[in-house]
C-alpha cells in the first residue's frame, strides 16, 4: 500500500485491467492468449491495441479452453506468457491449469472475479477463492495465488507473478475482482525490460544433437513415477510455503479484534479499522497478500493476544475456513460478507465490529 | 534379377504378417519360434529377395532393414 | 549397425536401402501388432530426417493410442490434453515461428473433443502440420465409437452397429477443414499397402515443405486400421479398410496449393 515509488517508474492514471496489461508488456511478456469476458476484456483490448507498437504477441483464442492450452504450448516452448479471464472462463481453464501445474510450466493467469455461481453477474466478487487456492482442477496441485488490492498492485503483481512462476516452474494466479479491474487509480509503472528472461533449458525449442529430447508432459502412467512426481510437487509447494508467504498488517499490535480480508475487502477493512479506532475500539487488520501460500503461522500468533477474529469477504465465507484452521479454536472467528457482486461498505463492517466489541469477553462462535 | 536381403529385428517384430503379404517374392514366413515378447516373428526364408523394400514400408514396428546389391559401376 | 565379421562379409557389395531413421528412438512401439500408427510414426520421422529439420521441429502428441508418441520420436515434444493439440501447437508456433510444428492426433482427439481447437487453428491458418489418424474407433479406451465410426459399424458403445438416426453420422473432418481459407494443403492418405505408404510419405513431405512458405495449415489425414478395436487380424483389418473405409473416406488431395 505504501510502496516506495522509484524515480524510474512512470506515473499513469489507469484502470486496473489496463495496468495489469501494461505491466505484462513491461515485464517482458512474450505472448498473451485470451478470450473476451466481462469484466476483464480491457486486458485483451489493451494488448491488441499495443501489439503493433511493442514487442510481444497476442492472440484472441476461440475459447478459454484453447487459450489456456496455447499458454501450455508457448510456456513449454520457453516463452513468458499470460492469460486472463473472469470466473466462468477460469472454470473452463481448470483442466489446462492442472496440466500446466503437473508439467511444471511457468505462466501468469489473472482471474478478474465476478459473482457466481453459474453465469452469475458481471459485478465484483471473491467467490473463486476456493477454486484458486484449493485446486480447481483435478489432482494434487497448487497455484501460487497473489491477491492485489489496488491498481498499483495489479501492475506490480504481474512482475512478482512472472518472477515466482519462473523461479518455481509453477503457474501463478492473480486473484483480483471486477472492481479492481475496472477502477482507475494512480499507478507507478516499472520500466520496460526490467525483468530478465532466460529461455529455460527444459523448453521444447528444437532438439540439438547434443542433448536428449525435451518433453513437456503430465503423463506418468506407472504409479511409482506418478507418486514420485507428486512427492516432488509437494516438496516444491512446501518450499514455496517456507519462502514466499506475504501479508500486511494494519494496527494489529494492540488489537483485540483482528479483521482478516484479502483483495478489495482488505481495503474496506482498512477503512473500517480507521473508523473503529476513532470510536476507541482496538481493531487491526491482517491482509494475506499470498493466498497460497497462506499466512497460517502469523494468524496463529495473532490468536494468542487477540480476543476475536472477523473475516470479511465478498462471498459466502471461503478464506474464513483457512483463518479458522490457523486460529485452531483458540479464539472465536466470525464472518461477514456479501455475495452476488455486492461490495460491503466500511460502515457495515464497522457495525459488525461494534457488535463484537460490545461483548468482547463473552463471544462464542455460534454462527457459520 | 537384382539381389537383396533383409534383416529382421526379431525382438521387436510382433508377427503381424503384413510384410509377408506385401512381399512380391513370397520370401518371408512366420517363424515357429517366439521372441522375448512372446510373438512369433517373421523370417526371411527364400533366397529370392530383391531388396524392393515393400516389407519395410508396411512394417508397423520398424523391424526391417533392407539391403540391395550394388549396381555394377559402368566403365568410364 | 552390427560390426561382426559375418555381417560385414554379408553386407559386402550390398547397400542399405531401408533402415530405421535416427529420428526414431530405440524404444519399442507399444502399439498392437499390425497397427497403422507405427507406419505413420515412421514416415513422419523419416521425412523429418530426410529434410534435415529434426533440430528445428517441435511435435505435439495427443491423448489416445499415440499418447506416448514422444517416447518414440527423437525430437522435442509436448503432450497435450485430450483434443487440445492444435491449441498447444498454436502456442508453440506463435512464439517459435521459425520452427516446424506438427500435431499427431487420432479421430477422437481431433474430431470429437478437439473439434473447436482443430477448426479454429486451421481457420487461422496456423502454419503447422496436423497429422490426423482416422481409424474410426477409440483404440486406447477399448474400442468405443468415434466421430468417424462408419454407419452400421460395431464398436463397444454401438454394439448393434452405429445407428445414424439417433447417434449421428460419421464426420468427415478433412472435407470440413478443406473448405476453410486458412487451409493450404489438405489430403487424405492411407498406410495399408507399400504404395499407399509411399504416397502418404510424399504428402507429409509436401506438408513440411509448405510449412516453410508460411501459407497456412497443412492437414494430412491417414486412414488407418485398428485390428484390436475392429477385432480382426492385421491382414483382415487392412482388407476391411479397403472395402469399407476407403469408399467413405476416399484417398486423394482435397486441397492443393494453386500453382504460382
Amino acid at each position: 500500500m505504501q510502496e516506495q515509488i522509484s524515480k524510474e517508474r512512470e506515473i499513469r492514471l489507469m484502470k486496473g485491467n489496463e495496468a495489469l496489461a501494461e505491466a505484462a508488456i513491461r515485464a517482458g511478456m512474450h505472448a498473451y492468449f485470451g478470450y473476451p469476458i466481462t469484466p476483464q476484456s480491457e486486458i485483451l483490448e489493451y494488448l491488441t491495441e499495443q501489439m503493433p507498437k511493442r514487442n510481444f504477441k497476442v492472440l484472441q483464442a476461440e475459447s478459454e479452453v484453447a487459450s489456456i492450452n496455447m499458454i501450455y504450448g508457448a510456456a513449454g516452448a520457453g516463452a513468458r506468457v499470460m492469460t486472463t479471464s473472469s470466473s466462468p472462463g477460469i472454470s473452463l481453464m481448470q483442466e489446462g491449469l492442472s496440466y500446466i501445474a503437473s508439467a511444471e510450466l511457468p505462466c501468469v493467469v489473472a482471474n478478474v472475479v465476478r459473482g457466481g455461481p453459474g453465469l452469475g453477474t458481471i459485478q465484483p466478487s471473491q467467490g473463486d477463492y476456493f477454486q484458486a487456492v484449493k485446486g480447481g482442477g483435478h489432482g494434487d496441485y497448487r497455484l501460487i495465488v497473489l491477491a492485489p488490492n489496488s491498481v498499483q498492485e495489479m501492475a506490480d503483481f504481474v512482475f512478482d507473478g512472472f518472477r515466482l512462476a519462473e523461479k518455481y516452474r509453477n503457474p501463478v494466479m492473480i486473484l483480483t475482482d471486477g472492481a479492481l479491474g475496472q477502477m482507475m487509480e494512480k499507478v507507478a509503472l516499472p520500466p520496460e525490460g526490467s525483468l530478465e528472461h532466460v529461455v529455460p533449458e527444459w523448453a521444447t525449442v528444437g532438439k540439438p544433437k547434443t542433448r536428449e529430447p525435451n518433453i513437456i508432459t503430465s503423463l506418468f502412467i506407472e504409479p511409482e513415477k506418478m507418486q514420485a512426481v507428486n512427492i516432488h510437487l509437494q516438496k516444491k509447494y512446501k518450499t514455496i510455503e517456507e519462502n514466499e508467504i506475504r501479508y500486511e498488517e494494519y494496527h494489529t499490535e494492540d488489537a483485540e479484534i483482528i479483521l482478516t480480508a484479502f483483495g478489495l475487502s482488505s481495503r474496506l477493512c482498512q477503512k473500517a479499522v480507521d473508523l473503529a479506532r476513532e470510536a476507541g475500539i482496538k481493531v487491526g487488520l491482517l491482509r494475506p497478500i499470498t493466498l497460497f501460500p497462506f499466512p497460517y503461522q502469523r494468524i496463529s500468533e495473532l490468536a494468542h493476544d487477540a480476543k476475536a477474529f472477523l473475516t470479511v469477504e465478498m462471498n459466502a465465507g471461503q478464506m474464513v475456513e483457512d483463518v479458522r484452521l490457523a486460529v485452531n479454536g483458540k479464539k472465536p472467528v466470525f464472518f461477514t460478507g456479501k455475495m452476488g457482486g455486492i461490495i460491503p461498505s466500511p460502515e457495515e463492517i464497522l457495525a459488525k465490529v461494534e457488535e463484537m466489541a460490545a461483548n468482547i469477553n463473552n463471544l462464542t462462535e455460534v454462527e457459520r | 534379377m537384382i539381389k537383396g536381403y533383409i534383416e529382421i529385428n526379431k525382438d521387436i517384430c510382433k508377427g503381424c504378417e503384413l510384410c509377408i503379404e506385401a512381399c512380391p517374392q513370397g520370401s518371408l514366413r512366420l517363424s515357429t519360434h517366439i521372441n522375448t515378447r512372446g510373438y512369433r516373428y517373421v523370417e526371411l526364408v527364400e533366397q529370392n529377395c530383391t531388396g524392393c523394400t515393400n516389407c519395410a514400408l508396411v512394417c508397423p514396428d520398424v523391424a526391417i532393414t533392407v539391403f540391395r546389391e550394388q549396381k555394377p559401376k559402368k566403365a568410364v | 549397425m552390427s560390426t561382426d565379421v559375418l555381417t560385414q562379409e554379408l553386407q559386402q557389395g550390398f547397400d542399405c536401402v531401408y533402415e530405421k531413421p535416427d529420428t526414431l528412438t530405440d524404444t519399442r512401439f507399444h502399439y498392437c501388432p499390425g497397427c497403422g500408427h507405427g507406419v505413420a510414426h515412421r514416415i513422419l520421422m523419416e521425412t523429418i530426417q530426410e529434410l534435415g529439420i529434426a533440430e528445428q521441429t517441435v511435435g505435439v502428441a495427443p491423448v489416445g493410442c499415440s499418447v506416448f508418441a514422444y517416447h518414440y520420436m527423437n525430437i522435442d515434444m509436448q503432450e497435450a490434453a485430450h483434443g487440445r493439440a492444435c491449441a498447444v501447437a498454436t502456442g508453440v508456433k506463435r512464439v517459435l515461428p521459425d520452427r516446424y510444428v506438427f500435431t499427431y492426433q487420432g479421430d477422437g482427439d481431433l474430431a470429437a473433443i478437439g473439434t473447436a481447437e482443430t477448426i479454429h487453428a486451421v481457420n487461422r491458418g496456423e502454419n503447422i502440420l496436423i497429422v490426423f489418424i482416422n481409424n474410426a474407433i477409440y483404440g486406447m479406451t477399448g474400442g468405443q465409437m468415434a466421430p468417424t465410426t462408419l454407419a452400421k459399424m460395431v464398436t463397444s458403445t454401438t454394439p448393434y452397429g452405429r445407428e445414424t438416426d439417433w447417434i449421428g453420422f460419421p464426420l468427415k473432418m478433412t472435407d470440413l477443414v478443406a473448405h476453410l481459407p486458412g487451409a493450404y494443403y489438405v489430403t487424405r492418405q492411407a498406410v495399408h499397402t507399400p504404395n499407399a505408404v509411399r504416397k502418404a510419405k510424399k504428402a507429409i513431405r509436401n506438408a513440411f515443405e509448405y510449412q516453410k512458405l508460411n501459407k497456412g495449415t497443412c492437414f494430412v489425414e491417414i486412414v488407418s486400421n485398428c485390428p484390436s478395436g475392429w477385432k480382426m487380424n492385421p491382414s483382415d483389418s487392412n482388407k476391411w479398410l479397403e472395402e469399407n473405409m476407403l469408399p467413405f473416406y476416399p484417398l486423394g488431395d482435397l486441397k492443393v496449393p494453386e500453382k504460382a
